[in-house]
């Protein structure tokens, strides 16, 4: 198993203020949008930013949301294991409203589609957006491109994109590993 | 461990802790997601489910089928009263007529205890047991068990009665295997003539004093007295009783605690409790009845996903 540093953790928190200003730039002041971190993993990034947005650049009044996807998969009964869901915390109206998915990696595109199914489930969004961390070139099964990414990857389908947070990894860091 | 230990659910005899655990965690997403706008979710899209009742029902029925409908899944409906079995049809007959027109799970009700057991080992399809006779009736302890949890926190260390035809009562059985999984103390109380003589083998307590049981117990499971099963008089007559066994207000607030109080449903209002019980702040009977739906939608999810395609 071979194992290469994408990001080191200067990095990343360079793409995350970068992220947060191109959202700045689009969103003013937040007042019609929603930031929706993807579990499991979009969770983390997702935290971040808020955090980000409302200590660095003081925008106020930006709710945490999860949405859990695992029920609108299409691979249900595809695999060996059982799908395990995760907690959903939409704090906010959804109805008419600029929705940003926010993922730690793009690689398929299911999940992202599998989120726009479940995000109706909540209202009719006025227009949805993506934001991922990785973007894994080449590898989509759909047609489906992030709005803001923070950096693009050519990877091959053996190799996997992992990405740690301080939360639950003990630090910030990007590795591409080949099995 | 994110994976049932069983293809059917038949009892909860045959389940493990960490088989409540995950039916528990599960069930609160399904919790979650029935409490959205649209309370509807894609997963079983591909699922048929048939739902047998040889048996009467109104809660359960349309507490499957309103969970079966919520995970999409296409669902046909059956009552015994209106179909062959009167004709003289075998159950294995009925079931695999049903079967070969590409049914994935059956949710069965039946007047026989074992039916479901007996059933799993002929048809090939996965059974939910939704009440065998006096034997189980395993959804409605989960979702009895869930709704301790979600009362208290945890179950473990709870102290449980369940009051009343503990001998005719599926509930009361199945609750018992699943409240000792999850490490509640239980106790039954009612008439001699209604609990089983060697129901101590399961290590539960015997109380025919309701008093002294109220003020054990943490929560109270009030079940309904089977007229139906009753083939003989257990006891003189039902306003006897209610007044031996009935619950009613001035009985909850002369106890030293506060107790929480169950009911499986149908309630028969003025035998076990009066109106005012059930409807107090102290019942959590239409708690019950809406995380039945959670628990069920949980319950088909997790068993789905084990059918192969």
């Amino acid at each position: 198993m071979s194992q290469k540093v994408l990001l080191n953790a200067k990095e990343v928190n360079i793409i995350l203020h970068r992220l947060a200003c191109q959202l700045i730039e689009n969103h003013k002041d937040f007042s019609n949008t929603v930031l929706i971190g993807i579990q499991p993993r979009g969770k983390y990034l997702a935290n971040r930013l808020v955090a980000l947005l409302r200590d660095d650049y003081k925008i106020k009044d930006l709710p945490i949301n999860h949405l859990d996807i695992t029920f609108y998969r299409d691979d249900f009964r595809r695999g060996d294991k059982t799908l395990e869901a995760s907690t959903t915390e939409i704090n906010c109206q959804i109805e008419g409203k600029n929705v940003v998915f926010i993922d730690d990696v793009l690689y398929t595109g299911r999940s992202i589609r599998a989120a726009l199914t479940a995000i109706q489930s909540f209202g009719r969004p006025k227009e949805i957006e993506l934001l991922t961390l990785i973007d894994r070139r080449f590898s989509r099964h759909l047609p489906i491109q992030p709005n803001y990414r923070g950096r693009q990857v050519d990877a091959i389908n053996e190799e996997k994109v992992i990405v740690n947070w301080v939360e639950n990894h003990g630090e910030d860091a990007v590795y591409l590993v080949n099995h | 461990m994110s994976e049932l230990s069983v293809n059917h659910l038949l009892g909860i005899k045959y389940l493990n802790k960490q088989d409540i655990q995950l039916i528990f965690e599960t069930a609160d997403h399904f919790k979650e997601v029935i409490n959205r706008p649209i309370k509807k979710v894609p997963s079983l899209r591909d699922i048929t489910i048939a739902n047998l009742f040889f048996e009467n029902s109104t809660r359960t029925k349309l507490s499957f089928e309103l969970a079966e409908k919520r995970l999409s899944a296409d669902v046909i409906n059956f009552s015994a009263s209106q179909s062959s079995v009167k004709k003289g049809e075998t159950l294995i007959d009925t079931v695999n007529n049903i079967l070969s027109m590409k049914v994935d799970m059956v949710v069965m009700r039946h007047p026989n205890p074992g039916a479901g057991i007996f059933l799993s080992k002929h048809v090939n399809a996965s059974i939910i047991n939704a009440g065998d006779g006096a034997h189980e009736h395993p959804t409605q302890a989960l979702l009895d068990s869930y709704s301790i949890r979600e009362k208290f926190g945890e179950v473990k260390g709870k102290k449980v009665v369940i009051v009343g035809d503990i001998l005719h009562s599926r509930v009361a059985l199945s609750n018992i295997f699943a409240l000792q999984l999850l490490g509640a103390k239980v106790m039954v109380c009612g008439p001699k003539t209604l609990i089983p003589k060697y129901i101590t083998d399961l290590g539960v307590q015997v109380e025919t004093d309701l008093r002294k049981a109220l003020n054990w117990c943490d929560v109270a499971n009030m079940l309904r007295v089977q007229n139906e099963r009753m083939d003989i008089s257990y006891f003189p007559t039902t306003r006897e009783y209610t007044q031996q066994f009935g619950v009613d207000k001035a009985l909850l607030d002369s106890l030293d605690k506060e107790i929480t109080i169950m009911h499986p449903g149908p309630i028969n209002r003025g035998v076990e409790i009066t109106s005012d019980v059930a409807d107090s702040k102290q019942a959590i009977i239409l708690d019950q009845v809406q995380n039945g739906v959670a628990i069920r939608m949980a319950v088909i999810y997790l068993l789905a996903s084990k059918i192969k395609q």
